[in-house]
C-alpha cells in the first residue's frame, strides 16, 4: 500500500562520499533534507581502498574543507597513517593521503548524518523519481512516497551494479551490498542519458596469513598533517604499510588465465578506468615490465582484514588465489574477500550545467560516480557543489559555481560537464593548468571566503582564518623588511646550503627566493622570528620561492577570464551558425557552452570553429 | 553569419595569357550561369564539383570572352564554399569587363585576403598556411616565394610539431611521475630533460633568426637615407632605383597610409619611406637636420648615410653619425671619382659597412648590394630552410622560447620539477598557438587584422 512519507525540499539518493557531503551542504544551509541508504550499514563506506586523499585527491580533500565539507575532519578522526605524497617532487605537487579506519570513519559520518538538523536519514530503496509540476514524487520499494523539490541522484556503483569474478556474475553492490535494480527505468524515462562503467577492487587477505619479514614497511610522516584546516591538536600514526612486488610467476599465472577473465572474454561491456586497472590490465598492456608495486594496508584497528592495493583482478577466485600467493609475503595469503569487478549505471555528465542540475529537467542533480568520475573525493566534491546548488535554488539563491582557475573542485566539474568522460574519471595534478596557484596548502585561501559567504563556514572559523591571513601578511611584511647583514654565521649557512654567500646586506625574503635554502635553514640569523603555525610557513615559503611561476599564472587566469566574459546566450541554436561544422555544431548544441573559454575546451571543436564563435558574438554585439 | 558570395580577378594584373575570375560563396555556381553561355547548352548548376564546361561569357546581349567554366562545390573547393573559376583570356580590359559583368550578376567584390580568410573560417587551412599563403601573394623575390612556399606546404607546422612532440612526451612523463606516485614511475632523467629542452631552444632560436635573417628579403627592410644636404642622397637614389624599376607600389594589406617605395636590391626589399621629404633639401639649418634624422632612424631598421668624400666631415656629419647607435647602417660615400677630403678612417670605425659610390662611374652597385645583405643580415638566410611566416608567429615562438629558456634556468637554480613541467606547458601552449591549434583572443584579433574580417 503507497502512503505519503514526507515532505522535503532536498531528497538525496545515496548515502556514500557524495551523498553525504550533498545532504550535510543542503541541511546546514537550511532547507528541510532526506538522505536515503539502500542500508543503514553502508553510510559513507570505503567498499575500495581504506584511505582518503592522494594525488590531486589530497587537494580535493582540503578544497572541500576550505568550503565548510565533511570529508576531511572525518578522516582526521578515523586516521590511522597520514603521509605527504610527492615531498620533494614539488609544492603544486604535494598531496596529502591518510590511511583510515574504515568503520570508524563510517560511524563518524553515519552519526554526524543523525545529528545534523534539518535532516533525516533513512534507510529505503528507491526505485522511481517521477516529476511533478513543482518538483518530484520519490517512491521506495515499500511503497512510501517522499515529495521534495529537489532531488540529488548519489547512487554511486549500486545503480544497476553487477559483479564480475571470473566467470560468475551476479547482480550486486559494493561490499556484498545488494543493487539498486529498479531505479534506471525511471531515470531512463525521464530521459537521462545513461551508460555503463565499470570499476574494481582487490582481495583483502588475513594480516596472520602474510608473512611480513622481508617487506619493506611504510611509516607515516612525522608529525602528521591534517586535512581539515579546523582539526585542533596532534594527529598519531597507529599502523604500518608495507611494499611488496609481483614477479615472473605472478605474470605466468594470470597470463596462463587470462582467457578466464571477464574482461577479456567481452562478459564486461562497461569501460573501466585506465588509470586505476586490473593486475591482468596492467600485464596484459605492459608485457615488457617484469614488476609491479603493491602495499599492503590494514583496514582498521579493530579488523584483521588487510587491502592489497595494486592488486585489483576480475579473475577467477581460484586464479585469485593462486596468483597472490606468487608474491613475497603473501606466499600464504588467506582471501577474506575475493577481489572484483563491478559494473554499474552512470549518466553522461555533459547534459548536465556546472551546479550538476540537469539541463533539461530543473531541480534534477547528480553527484559521484552516477556523473562518472572515480574515487571518493571526487564524489564528495561534487556532492558538496549538488547539494549547495540545491539548497540554494530552494532559497531562490544564484547559482553557485566553482571556477576551473580556483579550485581543483572547478577544474574536476568544468571537465565532467565540458568534455565528457569515456572512462572514470580521477582528478590528477596535471588536470589543472593552474596548479601552482591551487595548492593543497593554499586551499583555504581560495575558497574558505566563498564558504563563508555561502553560510558553511562558522564564525568562529572564520575568525580564525582571518586571523591566520592577517599573522601571515604581517610575516610577509616582515620578511621584506628585515635586512641581514652579510656575517660569517650567515654566509656559513648559505654555504652548507650550496648557495652563493652574500657580500652585502639582504632581506629575508630575497634569500628565501633561493631554492635551496627553507625557513627553517635561517632560524638561527633571524632571531626575532615570531611563532607561526607550520602551514603559514609553508605558504609563505612556496609563494615567495614561485613568485615568477604564480605571477605567470595569474597573467594566464587573466587571460583565460577575457575569454569567459565572452558570454554564449543559452537559447542559441548553433546550426544557424554558419561556418561552424557539422560536428561543432552538434557539440555546441548538446554542451552549451556558458562561455567562449568553455566552448573551446570541447572536443571536437576546432579553433577554426571558436574563430567563427568570436566573430559570430562580435558581429552580433555590433548589432548587424 | 551567411557569407555573401564574392568575386574577383585572381590572376596577377597585366597583360598575362590567361585571366582567372573566382567567384566564391553560396550562389557562386547562380551567378556564373548569369554571365556564362556553354556551347553544349549545358548550366552549370547541373554539374557535379570538379567539372568544367567550355562557353562565351555573355553580357548586356554581348559576348565578352571565351571562357572554360570549373565548378568546386563546397566543401571541395579552396575557399570550403561554392566555387566558380572563370577561365578567360588575359587582359587588363577582358578580365575587367567579365569581373563587371560577375558582380553585376550578384557577386560583390572580395576584399584582399578574403578567400583565404574563407578558407580559413571554414576549417580549410589552419592559421599558418593561411598566413604563408598571404606571404605568398606579397612575395617580391625568388628567396621570398621559395621561402612563402615552404611555409605553404605545411613546413613550419610539421617543424613545431614534431618539437611540441617531444616536449608532450617529457610533459606526460614528469606529470605520470608526479601523479602516480605509487606505481614506480622511473624518475625523470634530468640529463635526458635538459637535453629536449636544450635542443628544443636551439631549433626555436633557429627559427626566429632565419626569420629575422629573412626578413629584409621576404618582407622588406624599413629604410632611412639620411645625410647633409647635397652630398649625394639623389645620385645614390637613382642608383637605388637602377636595380628595378617596375617595383614602386603601394603596398597593400598594411594600416599605412603612406605611400612607401620599394627598390628591390638584389635579393633585399628596400622599404624607402617618406623620400620625398629626404630630396627636400631647403634651408635646414643644423638642428633641424638632426632632429630629423632622429626621427628617421627611429622609423628604420636600416639606414643609409650618405657622405661627400670630396668635402671633410663637419659638426652636422658628426652628429648624425652619432644619433645612428645600434640600427643597422652603411655608410655611402660619394664622389669617390673625386679626391677624398673626407676622414674615412673615422667612418670606418664608425660603420662596419662602407661603400663608395660615383655617379659618373656608375661604380658601386655590387657592393652596395653586399653591404646591405650584410648589414641586414640577409647572409644567414636559408630560404630552404623552414621559415615562419609574419611577426604573430615569430612573437609565438619567442613566446615559447622563453618559457624553454625558464624551464632550463629553473634547472639551473635548483627548483622543483613540478615548475620545470609547468614552463614546459607554457611553451607548449605558445606553440599550439603558433600552429593554430590553440586559438587565444590575441589570435583571433590577428586574424581579424589580416584577413579584414567583421566588415
Amino acid at each position: 500500500m503507497k502512503y505519503i512519507a514526507g515532505n522535503y525540499d532536498v531528497a538525496v539518493i545515496g548515502a556514500g562520499h557524495a551523498g553525504i557531503e550533498a545532504a550535510l551542504a543542503s541541511a546546514r544551509l537550511g532547507v528541510k533534507t532526506v538522505i536515503f541508504t539502500i542500508n543503514m550499514d553502508a553510510v559513507g563506506n570505503c567498499p575500495c581502498n581504506p584511505s582518503i586523499g592522494g594525488t590531486a585527491k589530497g587537494h580535493l580533500v582540503r578544497e572541500i574543507d576550505a568550503l565548510g565539507g565533511e570529508m576531511g575532519k572525518t578522516a582526521d578522526k578515523a586516521i590511522l597513517q597520514m603521509r605527504m605524497l610527492n615531498l620533494g617532487k614539488g609544492p603544486a605537487v604535494h598531496s596529502l593521503r591518510g590511511q583510515i579506519d574504515r568503520r570508524k570513519y563510517q560511524d563518524i559520518m553515519k552519526h554526524k548524518l543523525e545529528l545534523t538538523e534539518n535532516l533525516e536519514l533513512r534507510q529505503a530503496e528507491i526505485v522511481s523519481v517521477e516529476k511533478t509540476e513543482d518538483g518530484f514524487i520519490l517512491e521506495s520499494r515499500t511503497h512510501a512516497q517522499y515529495i521534495t523539490k529537489k532531488v540529488i541522484i548519489a547512487t554511486g556503483t549500486y545503480l544497476g551494479g553487477r559483479i564480475f569474478i571470473g566467470d560468475v556474475s551476479y547482480e550486486g553492490g559494493p561490499d556484498g551490498m545488494f543493487a539498486a535494480t529498479e531505479l534506471t527505468k525511471s531515470l531512463v524515462n525521464l530521459g537521462l542519458p545513461l551508460r555503463r562503467f565499470k570499476t574494481g577492487t582487490p582481495a583483502r587477505v588475513l594480516r596472520s596469513s602474510i608473512d611480513f619479514s622481508d617487506l619493506e614497511a611504510q611509516q607515516g610522516d612525522e608529525p602528521p598533517q591534517h586535512f581539515s584546516f579546523e582539526t585542533e591538536g596532534d594527529l598519531e600514526n597507529k599502523v604500518v604499510c608495507h611494499i611488496s612486488w609481483t614477479n615472473e610467476n605472478t605474470k605466468k599465472v594470470i597470463l596462463d588465465n587470462i582467457h578466464l577473465s571477464p574482461l577479456y572474454s567481452g562478459m564486461i561491456e562497461g569501460v573501466g578506468p585506465r588509470y586505476c586497472p586490473s593486475l591482468e590490465d596492467k600485464i596484459m598492456r605492459f608485457k615488457d615490465k617484469e614488476r609491479h608495486q603493491l602495499f599492503i594496508e590494514p583496514c582498521g584497528l579493530d579488523t584483521e582484514e588487510m587491502y592489497l592495493q595494486g592488486m585489483s583482478s576480475s579473475l577467477p577466485e581460484g586464479v585469485q588465489s593462486a596468483f597472490y600467493k606468487t608474491i613475497k609475503g603473501l606466499e600464504n595469503a588467506v582471501i577474506m574477500r575475493p577481489a572484483y569487478a563491478i559494473e554499474y549505471d552512470c549518466v553522461d555528465p555533459t547534459s548536465m550545467k556546472a551546479t550538476l542540475e540537469f539541463k533539461d529537467i530543473k531541480g534534477l542533480y547528480g553527484a559521484g560516480q552516477f556523473n562518472g568520475s572515480s574515487g571518493y573525493e571526487e564524489a564528495a566534491a561534487q556532492g558538496l557543489v549538488a547539494g549547495i546548488n540545491a539548497a540554494r535554488a530552494v532559497k531562490g539563491d544564484n547559482e553557485f559555481i566553482l571556477e576551473r582557475s580556483g579550485s581543483y573542485i572547478g577544474t574536476l566539474i568544468d571537465d565532467l560537464v565540458t568534455k565528457g568522460s569515456n572512462e572514470p574519471y580521477r582528478m590528477m595534478t596535471s588536470r589543472s593548468e593552474y596548479r601552482l596557484l591551487l595548492r593543497q596548502d593554499n586551499a583555504d585561501e581560495r575558497l574558505t571566503p566563498s564558504g563563508y559567504d555561502i553560510g558553511l563556514i562558522s564564525e568562529e572559523r572564520w575568525q580564525k582564518y582571518l586571523k591566520k591571513t592577517e599573522l601571515k601578511a604581517k610575516e610577509l611584511k616582515r620578511l621584506k623588511s628585515t635586512t641581514l647583514s652579510p656575517t660569517e654565521e650567515l654566509n656559513n649557512i648559505l654555504v652548507s646550503r650550496e648557495t652563493s654567500p652574500v657580500a652585502s646586506g639582504v632581506t629575508l625574503y630575497d634569500l628565501l627566493k633561493r631554492p635551496q635554502l627553507s625557513y627553517k635553514d635561517l632560524a638561527e640569523v633571524d632571531k626575532d622570528r615570531p611563532e607561526l603555525e607550520p602551514i603559514i610557513i609553508e605558504q609563505l615559503q612556496t609563494e615567495i620561492k614561485y613568485e615568477g611561476y604564480i605571477s605567470k599564472q595569474k597573467d594566464r587566469i587573466e587571460q583565460v577570464r577575457r575569454m569567459s566574459e565572452k558570454k554564449l546566450p543559452e537559447d542559441i541554436d548553433y546550426r544557424e551558425i554558419a561556418g561552424l561544422r557539422l560536428e561543432a555544431q552538434e557539440k555546441l548544441n548538446k554542451i552549451k557552452p556558458l562561455s567562449i573559454d568553455q566552448a573551446s575546451r570541447i572536443s571536437g571543436v576546432s579553433p577554426a570553429d571558436i574563430s567563427v564563435l568570436i566573430i559570430w558574438l562580435s558581429s552580433k554585439k555590433g548589432g548587424k | 553569419m551567411r557569407e555573401s558570395t564574392i568575386a574577383a580577378i585572381s590572376t596577377p594584373q597585366g597583360a598575362g595569357g590567361i585571366a582567372v575570375i573566382r567567384i566564391s560563396g553560396d550562389k557562386a555556381i547562380e551567378v556564373a550561369d548569369r554571365v556564362f553561355v556553354s556551347f553544349s547548352g549545358k548550366k552549370l548548376v547541373d554539374l557535379e564539383g570538379y567539372r568544367a564546361l567550355y562557353g562565351n561569357i555573355v553580357f548586356e546581349d554581348e559576348i565578352l570572352d571565351e571562357c572554360v567554366a570549373l565548378v568546386f562545390r563546397a566543401p571541395k573547393s579552396f575557399t570550403g564554399e561554392n566555387v566558380v573559376e572563370l577561365c578567360c583570356h588575359g587582359g587588363n580590359l577582358v578580365t575587367k569587363l567579365v569581373l563587371r559583368a560577375v558582380l553585376s550578376s550578384g557577386a560583390e567584390a572580395a576584399e584582399a585576403g578574403e578567400f583565404t580568410r574563407r578558407a580559413f573560417l571554414n576549417g580549410k587551412m589552419n592559421i599558418a598556411e593561411a598566413e604563408s599563403i598571404m606571404n605568398l601573394i606579397s612575395a617580391q623575390s625568388k628567396s621570398a616565394l621559395r621561402a612563402a612556399n615552404n611555409v605553404r606546404r605545411g613546413a613550419v607546422s610539421k617543424k613545431i610539431y614534431a618539437l611540441c612532440e617531444r616536449l608532450e612526451f617529457t610533459a606526460a612523463h614528469l606529470s605520470a611521475w608526479a601523479d602516480f606516485p605509487e606505481e614506480d614511475i622511473p624518475e625523470v632523467n634530468e640529463e635526458n630533460l635538459r637535453k629536449t629542452l636544450t635542443e628544443t631552444l636551439a631549433e626555436l632560436d633557429f627559427l626566429m633568426k632565419n626569420y629575422d635573417a629573412g626578413k629584409a628579403i621576404t618582407q622588406g627592410v624599413p629604410t632611412a637615407i639620411l645625410g647633409k644636404p647635397n652630398v649625394g642622397k639623389s645620385t645614390l637614389m637613382n642608383l637605388l632605383s637602377g636595380f628595378d624599376k617596375s617595383i614602386v607600389t603601394d603596398i597593400p594589406g598594411t594600416t599605412r597610409d603612406v605611400v612607401e617605395e620599394t627598390v628591390v636590391l638584389g635579393e633585399i626589399i628596400l622599404r624607402l619611406s617618406d623620400t620625398a621629404g629626404i630630396r627636400d633639401t631647403d634651408n635646414v639649418v643644423e638642428k633641424i637636420g638632426v632632429d630629423r634624422a632622429k626621427e628617421k632612424i627611429s622609423e628604420s631598421q636600416l639606414l643609409l648615410a650618405v657622405f661627400d668624400s670630396s668635402n671633410e666631415l663637419d659638426d652636422e656629419d658628426k652628429k648624425i653619425i652619432e644619433e645612428i647607435g645600434d640600427t643597422p647602417a652603411v655608410a655611402v660615400i660619394n664622389k669617390s671619382d673625386l679626391e677624398s677630403k673626407i676622414d674615412t678612417a673615422f667612418i670606418e670605425s664608425h660603420f662596419e659597412q662602407v661603400v663608395y659610390i660615383s655617379a659618373k662611374l656608375g661604380s658601386g652597385k655590387d657592393e652596395l648590394i653586399s653591404a646591405v645583405t650584410k648589414a641586414t643580415g640577409s647572409e644567414n638566410f636559408s630560404a630552404s630552410a623552414v621559415l615562419l611566416a609574419g611577426e604573430r608567429q615569430r612573437a609565438a615562438a619567442e613566446n615559447a622560447r622563453d618559457c624553454v629558456s625558464s624551464a632550463i634556468s629553473a634547472l639551473d637554480m635548483g627548483f622543483s620539477l613540478d615548475a620545470v613541467t609547468i614552463d614546459i606547458e607554457n611553451a607548449l601552449y605558445k606553440l599550439y598557438e603558433l600552429v593554430g591549434k590553440n586559438v587565444s583572443e590575441e589570435i583571433v584579433d590577428k586574424v581579424f587584422h589580416t584577413f579584414c574580417v567583421g566588415k
